[in-house]
């Protein structure tokens, strides 16, 4: 497997003769910009105008039309999110839930992708192929069962207080980690393919141990592909609508992209409204995209370019 | 060299498992299976067994046969048109948006300036959740408040664009692809940039033109990455849901499959045993593509 992420092709230097050959503007090549700079724009479009219509009143939308010049500018919509919804415990319920679920995810599917790749079981393709088709399937087919039964695993108190598994955040943490196993075995095993198998030869004659062979040699040569992985596994799992939305009935405990539904529901004639808790719900992903961008680009196509 | 090596190793390995060794891997991948054959797959063969039920998820499990499976196809009056949406999901998505992705992707690839601010605007869209998509459409196709019929001056007789059940799901199909394309277009593009250039640079000494290198020469390389793209496509059209329950809970021209599962167990009747018998025909149709799909990743594995 090969993976090629180079978010740019580096400006050449100037001074080289082939761009200059190549920089000769051609009819074609403005067509070609013309083209994406258009279809950029209509991509950028729609998150443009909910940030716009966000920061204006209602009224005045609803008066002078969305592409009318703003009278008024106020931040007056993100402080009635935050205050009239609670957007800030819907944010910390979506933490309680992604990020023990990021990491057990990861810890979990590395240790089997390096079983898998590293120690040439046997039938571990059976088992490949066990967790990569599980995640192939569509959320709904397991949807009814599991509602059935975390409706009767009960628990203590102190980890629900709704005693059963059901509306609790253990029901979607558990899902989202037996869900996720799936992508991230098969994206780090076809990663670990690609290391040296030398390394781990000369850790054996040195009589190192599977637990040491995994933790203190293969996991430190995997960090990029883990981080990649990480950052999309944290954007899929704070971006879920439907496991919150099935097996969560209490709102209060509901993790903020399932909470927008609610909010809608109490603001429903105000699209202002929606479109300022539109925002905040898309922010963090947006930051999180814009920070992490090479490793986001490089989680959603390791497992996909194989060479 | 390195078949007998790996064996060798392979013997070698399997004989150093000290007592410790074993009672790692035992807890280590054991965890991880039984979470996934929970989580999973038991789900998956109980939606099998429970779509021959008649239960109500309380009561006793009554037995019924293949009823659910016959009330479905000729009793259901969402049924057929939620799988006509389905499909209709899967060829705008299979024929629009995918190779709209791989026209940008080329385009980006040939290495246009700028290409960098074309690659981050056009997949942007990838890291929203499908519901705020779902919301964003609102605010664009909404009737009264609706940014579409303000830029159309469309006033006097608005459009209902996401009312209209014989319009609302083209718009709905136009966000999802909003966000689709861009997903394909960062596959392919990855997918290009491993293409060999020499490949490239042959074909156009042998004079082929570019149209000709692209789908003589740099096509066929791509093939796995359209074997990507194209699961990823059936998935994403059968797994549909967040942008029509975000617009209307996905009625009212906006049926889906998976709308209808999940408004039998957590609507006011719980029918657990009918909904499961959607999910099945969900999971048959999956499976067939899934299981070409794994297929084709055994042959690799093998050649590997």
């Amino acid at each position: 497997m090969t993976v090629h992420i180079a978010p740019a092709r580096p400006t050449a230097p100037p001074a080289s003769p082939a761009p200059a050959v190549r920089r000769r503007i051609r009819p074609g090549r403005i067509g070609v910009h013309a083209f994406l700079m258009a279809v950029s724009l209509a991509f950028l479009a729609p998150l443009l105008l909910a940030v716009y219509a966000s920061l204006r009143p209602y009224d005045e939308t609803s008066a002078h039309g969305y592409f009318s010049l703003p009278r008024h500018l106020s931040l007056d919509y993100y402080r009635q999110a935050f205050s009239d919804s609670g957007m800030t415990k819907y944010f910390v319920n979506t933490m309680i839930i992604a990020v023990p679920g990021v990491f057990v995810t990861l810890f979990l599917a590395s240790f089997v992708a390096f079983a898998l790749a590293r120690l040439k079981m046997r039938g571990g393709l059976v088992l490949l192929m066990l967790f990569t088709a599980g995640n192939l399937l569509p959320q709904q087919v397991i949807v009814t069962p599991l509602y059935v039964v975390f409706n009767r695993i009960p628990l203590p108190y102190w980890m629900s207080d709704s005693m059963t598994m059901f509306d609790s955040y253990w029901a979607v943490i558990t899902v989202q980690i037996g869900f996720q196993l799936g992508f991230c075995v098969f994206v780090l095993a076809n990663f670990m393919r690609t290391l040296p198998q030398e390394i781990l030869e000369a850790a054996i004659v040195d009589g190192a141990g599977v637990w040491t062979r995994y933790w203190r040699i293969t996991l430190p040569l995997c960090r990029p592909a883990l981080a990649a992985l990480g950052t999309l596994q944290f954007t899929w799992m704070y971006n879920d609508f439907l496991w919150a939305l099935v097996f969560i009935s209490d709102g209060d405990k509901l993790p903020i992209t399932s909470a927008l539904n609610n909010l809608r529901g109490q603001f429903f004639t105000d699209y202002n409204l929606l479109a300022a808790g539109s925002v905040i719900v898309a922010l963090p992903t947006l930051v999180v995209f814009l920070l992490l961008q090479r490793h986001f680009i490089a989680g959603l196509t390791l497992g996909s370019s194989k060479g | 060299m390195s078949f007998i090596s790996a064996r060798r190793t392979g013997r070698r390995v399997s004989r150093r498992f000290t007592g410790r060794d074993l009672a790692v891997l035992g807890v280590l991948l054991g965890i991880p299976v039984l979470l996934d054959i929970a989580i999973v797959w038991g789900p998956t063969l109980a939606s099998v067994v429970l779509s021959f039920t008649s239960w109500d998820g309380i009561g006793d499990i009554k037995w019924v046969g293949t009823q659910n499976y016959e009330n479905l196809f000729t009793n259901y009056p969402q049924f057929w048109p939620a799988a006509r949406h389905n499909l209709l999901w899967l060829a705008f998505l299979g024929l629009v948006a995918a190779p709209f992705g791989l026209l940008l992707a080329v385009l980006i690839d040939r290495g246009v300036r700028f290409s960098r601010f074309y690659q981050s605007t056009l997949y942007m869209p990838v890291v929203l959740s499908l519901a705020v998509v779902g919301f964003i459409a609102q605010l664009i196709f909404s009737r009264d408040q609706g940014a579409l019929n303000a830029v159309i001056g469309d006033t006097k007789s608005p459009t209902d664009w996401l009312g209209d059940p014989n319009l609302n799901i083209w718009m709905v199909l136009l966000a999802a692809a909003w966000r689709h394309t861009g997903y394909v277009m960062i596959l392919y593009l990855a997918g290009l940039k491993a293409v060999d250039p020499s490949l490239k640079e042959a074909a156009a000494i042998d004079g082929a033109g570019e149209a000709q290198t692209f789908f003589r020469i740099v096509f066929p390389t791509l093939r796995p990455v359209n074997v990507i793209v194209g699961v990823i496509t059936v998935i994403e059209s059968l797994r549909a849901f967040d942008i029509v329950y975000a617009v209307n809970h996905g009625r009212n021209g906006l049926e889906l499959l998976s709308v209808l599962v999940t408004d039998n167990i957590i609507g006011e009747a719980s029918r657990i045993g009918f909904g499961s018998a959607i999910a099945v025909v969900l999971l048959a149709v999956s499976l067939g593509f899934v299981v070409t799909y794994l297929v084709q990743e055994l042959r690799g594995e093998k050649n590997r």
